[in-house]
């Protein structure tokens, strides 16, 4: 799966789940956090999403904002994940 | 505006009269109360807000609630009474386990636990809740882990699932409000007022329960932060066991410190550095005075920001809407005017 091809699907889960406003759109480089998106809650589900949509493991120490703070860091993360054969990225 | 390590000092004696005379005030001529109950933890937010208490109002006016329940430390219930006894105050226990079992805190609570460590066994191993403690090194998000151990049992850790985490805070909280009723019960009975015991960091940050413990009449404290909380419990005489204790949340079974469970920083450290995010002052400034990199800094103003954000909603009163709009007179309808003439 490409970035183009991850980028649908995590915005249609943050859509989703995250109850967004439909007439908003989410810019790339929108922090998740800063904008109020997401919590504590909200960044464990956000893991469990990646670990079980694109079969990667997400390590206690990527735990940061430049991998999982954006739409556009989620999906440079994931495709380096999947790149490296879901090992540490 | 200027920056220094000793900026958070208050003058202690002004402070505390201040508080005694805010408590006294509002309890006797706003809320027309008789006196006031305070629920006592064994730590130094419940042990200063009693002493205040009971010097505004009289020891014989106030009645210090202890609320343990099956997790809470022995230590705790210690504690408490000698900050009570210290002052001449009246105590009574209530344990809260039964309580607690009827309503299925502890089995919410382990069954979500157990979910995702399937051999945590409750009546052998101790629980607790943990985030990274390594804030200034790393500027990692909240990921909550369970971490359970028992005697000749390995320690065993696991991240939250997010269903888990809801739920274990969920049961949690029950304590939280059980005390508040308890609280209320005790209170109501005596025609009195509940005296709450949350500090600024609490607040500010989240780290309370919405009708739990942030469920009281008066909070006298929750403009000071913790290093401040110090300050006036040296001051208004606090038993050094209870100023030396390391703050812990006696929530879960095992020892857990509040910097593991939520700050994630010393208090020491972070109460600086709040006043500056508070303050909006450049990081490169409170980084110099406190020997950090402004990248430290940095990234404890993002984790303040975020918690503050994040939390609003347990700080929020109960939103209302304002009265609908009157509807048109319907044509023909006698107004008072008219009829009047």
């Amino acid at each position: 799966m490409s970035n183009s091809e991850i980028e649908p699907t995590m915005r249609a889960f943050l859509s989703r789940n995250f109850f967004l406003d439909p007439g908003v759109t989410l810019g790339g480089q929108d922090s998740l956090l800063e904008s109020g998106i997401v919590d504590s809650t909200g960044m464990l589900e956000i893991i469990q999403f990646l670990e079980e949509q694109f079969g990667i493991s997400v390590d206690d120490l990527e735990v940061l904002p430049e991998n999982l703070d954006s739409v556009v860091n989620l999906i440079q993360y994931v495709g380096r994940k999947r790149a490296a054969g879901g090992q540490a990225a | 505006m200027p920056f220094y390590p000793t900026v958070l000092d208050l003058d202690v004696a002004q402070e505390a009269a201040r508080i005694r005379e805010t408590i006294a005030r509002t309890v006797r001529a706003e809320f027309r109360r008789k006196g006031a109950v305070v629920g006592v933890s064994g730590g130094v937010d419940s042990a200063l807000v009693l002493a205040l208490t009971a010097q505004a109002l009289g020891a014989d006016r106030v009645l210090a609630l202890l609320l343990p329940d099956k997790d809470s430390s022995p230590l705790s219930a210690l504690l408490g009474q000698q900050a009570a006894d210290a002052l001449g105050v009246a105590t009574m226990t209530v344990d809260i386990t039964p309580a607690l079992t009827a309503l299925g805190c502890y089995v919410q609570r382990d069954g979500a636990v157990q979910e995702i460590l399937p051999s945590y066994d409750p009546t052998q191993d101790t629980l607790k809740i943990v985030l990274p403690t390594d804030l200034l090194e790393r500027g990692s998000l909240n990921r909550y882990s369970a971490v359970v151990s028992g005697p000749d049992r390995p320690e065993r850790r696991r991240v939250l699932t997010p269903a888990a985490y809801l739920r274990i805070v969920a049961a949690s909280n029950m304590k939280q409000r059980t005390r508040m009723l308890t609280l209320y019960f005790e209170a109501e009975c005596r025609n009195y007022a509940v005296v709450g015991t949350a500090n600024k960091n609490e607040y500010a940050q989240g780290f309370f329960v919405k009708y739990g413990d942030g469920g009281v009449d008066i909070q006298p404290i929750q403009h000071l932060c913790k290093t401040q909380v110090y300050q006036l419990a040296r001051y208004v005489g606090v038993p050094a066991a209870i100023i030396e204790r390391t703050p812990t949340t006696d929530t879960y079974s095992a020892e857990c410190t509040q910097e593991e469970f939520y700050f994630r920083l010393p208090f020491e450290l972070m109460d600086l550095i709040w006043y500056g995010f508070e303050h909006e002052l450049p990081a490169s400034i409170v980084a110099q005075a406190l020997d950090l990199t402004a990248e430290q800094v940095g990234r404890v103003y993002g984790e303040l920001g975020q918690k503050a954000r994040s939390t609003a909603y347990l700080r929020a009163a109960p939103v209302v809407i304002g009265p609908a709009a009157p509807q048109p007179a319907l044509v023909g309808a006698v107004t008072r005017g008219a009829s009047d003439e």
